[in-house]
């Protein structure tokens, strides 16, 4: 692996820095005890969540602490069984639009001409498109489904990427230890994975940890839309909406939405952290407090 | 020709003719998006009944052109687009753009609201937090403004609606105005401007009232954001030499903020904020259903659900030529904010 020598060194330094800074611990602390929630909800979680007991709407109380929904089945374990559907679906969400954007953005940067220009149009075509209605649009036209709505996510997340990927490349792609490479008999796709990726990937890791949380309000939202998650399926977007319908019982809504508010919270906690950390301007603020 | 044109007219017309190509773009992806997927607006329009008998659906396949092949229609779209006919909508059966002259101005009341509160707030927040940085103000203001981009907006909405209305009563509920009064007719649509100009006080403040809580809601998100982006971009400028200098030479604090600082500060700071302004367009989409605001957010959910094509393009359209818009008023600020910019 040939990396620019420079720029890792300072990445590696940069990072224990992070760590000392409290929302970032915060942050990872959320984050972790959310996973270990998705995985082990079916011992944590008191109830069956799709199992439908009396009472109804009871408010929360001993038996049932996030009390139940109209169908009579447990908030708690509902909200805990949830966090296996978001939280994997989301991440997987982002992984993909890393890839998607990342490998059109390299390209488009690397190559130059036509690929940049046909790739970069398409990025700006979807960048004008307002959001949250374009993802509806391909969400109903594909039928309401999860798969769909991460789908319909997808179309409007990799853009993102492809351009700070491009942006990214472009500057590495004319550095000497690039151009030795290539001088060396590198093919293009050797070059642009050993000399180029390795050096592009900082932020865009930082980008993508703050984007987890940006694609699980757009994937909850639309499940809220009803362009989600199907009825039974324990998913928050679609529980807030299941409260819309039963007003008076606050509970039914709001355990489902504190629990996207915190999972997203934790991902901008730590995400606001790695961008300081990696920022050179506001790196050197943090490291004069260090001192 | 272009060379004798003075330079912010070149600009202009450039401007534009960009815009032009990219409202054309959307209208060919919404066109494209929405045919070559698998759902089929017969079966969301009529019902099953309808949908057995041949004749029916052959029918209406005609009315709204879907027996022609697709370049036709999208060609037909166009011509009619360019005449100021953005088709009929399959759900309300009237003309999209009547329609749209109905929702859009309540949209842009509530969005327009929202940016103003954000841009006050968010500017005034990240100018406190720089001032004060690493100190208390400065760490509250960052734990507030990443809770505010970390709310999910439609849980927010139904949150406001049942503390401010329905336990506490210090809000009017949904809609635009106390039914009892009526809407101020007016020639903006906006009900605050309309009710002024019709020196209606009482719809004004009704107007003002039921608005006050959905334009928080939506702002809540573009306040965070403003409040990081200010806060990062006067401290960038703090450390300038020349505002050190104006500082060395005795000026007050706020003529340095105010002269030195923030004009600089603000150019970054509004580049987000017209990007903003273009996701709290969209965003309305999950504020209206909650507070029943007859707007586009509703329309273009109707629309996108029940696939009736020609609304959904419609709405695109709209917004997207707002977003245009609202992008090259940034850059005609650009001028007025920072002389740099003019000069070039």
């Amino acid at each position: 692996m040939r990396r620019d020598p420079l720029a890792r060194k300072g990445l590696l330094r940069r990072l224990p820095e992070a760590w000392r800074q409290p929302l970032a611990v915060v942050g990872v602390v959320i984050a972790l005890a959310w996973v270990v929630i998705a995985v082990a909800a079916p011992v944590l979680a008191p109830h069956d969540p799709l199992a439908q007991e009396l009472p109804r709407l009871a408010p929360p109380g001993p038996e049932h602490w996030f009390g139940t929904d109209q169908l009579g089945r447990d908030i708690l374990s509902r909200v805990m069984y949830g966090a296996r559907v978001s939280i994997p679906l989301t991440v997987l969400l982002v992984a993909m639009s890393v890839l998607i954007g990342g490998l059109l953005g390299a390209c488009a940067g690397y190559f130059g001409k036509w690929v940049d220009e046909s790739i970069m149009r398409l990025a700006d075509l979807v960048f004008a498109f307002p959001t949250v209605i374009l993802a509806m649009v391909v969400a109903a036209a594909l039928g309401a489904s999860l798969t769909n709505a991460v789908l319909a996510v997808l179309v409007v997340a990799w853009p993102a990427y492809a351009r700070v990927t491009r942006g990214l490349v472009l500057g590495v792609r004319g550095r000497e230890f690039v151009l030795s490479g290539r001088l060396l008999g590198f093919s293009a796709w050797r070059s642009l994975r050993v000399d180029v990726l390795p050096n592009v990937t900082g932020p865009i890791l930082v980008l993508a940890t703050l984007d987890i949380g940006t694609a699980l309000l757009l994937l909850s939202g639309l499940s809220f839309l009803g362009l989600g998650a199907k009825p039974p399926s324990p998913e928050w977007g679609s529980m807030v909406a299941s409260g819309v319908e039963v007003f008076d019982s606050w509970w039914v809504a709001t355990f489902p939405g504190l629990a996207i508010l915190t999972v997203v919270l934790a991902f901008n906690f730590l995400g606001d952290t790695l961008r300081d950390a990696l920022d050179p301007r506001t790196a050197r603020a943090i490291k004069e407090r260090a001192l | 020709m272009a060379r004798t044109l003075p330079p912010l007219a070149r600009f202009l017309i450039r401007r534009v003719i960009t815009a032009i190509l990219l409202a054309w773009g959307i209208t060919l992806v919404t066109f494209v998006l929405t045919n070559l997927v698998p759902g089929d607006p017969v079966a969301a329009n009529l019902g099953q009944r309808a949908m057995n008998d041949p004749a029916i659906v052959a029918q209406w396949r005609a009315e709204h052109g879907l027996d022609k092949p697709l370049w036709e229609q999208y060609g037909l779209y166009l011509q009619g687009m360019l005449q100021g006919d953005l088709g009929t909508s399959q759900q309300s059966h009237r003309p999209v753009a009547q329609d749209l002259a109905e929702f859009v101005p309540a949209t842009l009341e509530l969005a327009g609201a929202a940016i103003l509160v954000s841009l006050v707030l968010g500017v005034a927040f990240g100018v406190l937090a720089a001032l004060r940085r690493d100190r208390l103000p400065d760490h509250v203001l960052r734990v507030l403004s990443l809770i505010g981009i970390s709310v999910p907006t439609f849980w927010l909405a139904l949150v406001a609606f049942y503390v401010f209305f329905y336990r506490l009563q210090i809000t009017p509920g949904s809609g635009r105005v106390d039914p009892a009064l009526g809407m101020a007719p007016g020639v903006t649509g906006l009900q605050t401007v309309d009710a002024l100009i019709a020196g209606r006080w009482d719809v004004f403040t009704s107007a003002v009232g039921h608005l006050i809580t959905p334009a928080l809601v939506l702002a809540l998100y573009t306040i965070g954001l403003l409040t990081r982006f200010t806060r990062s971009a006067v401290l960038e400028v703090l450390g300038q030499d020349y505002v050190r200098a104006a500082r060395a030479k005795g000026l007050p604090g706020r003529t340095v903020l105010f002269r030195y600082v923030l004009r600089s500060a603000l150019v970054p700071v509004i580049t987000v904020a017209g990007l903003a302004f273009g996701s709290l367009l969209s965003g309305t989409v999950l504020v209206e259903a909650i507070f029943a605001w007859p707007g586009i957010g509703q329309y273009a959910y109707k629309s996108a659900t029940t696939l009736d094509l020609p609304a959904v393009m419609g709405v695109g359209l709209v917004v997207g030529v707002v977003y245009l818009v609202i992008n090259l008023i940034v850059d005609v600020l650009y001028g007025v904010i920072d002389p740099r910019v003019r000069l070039q």
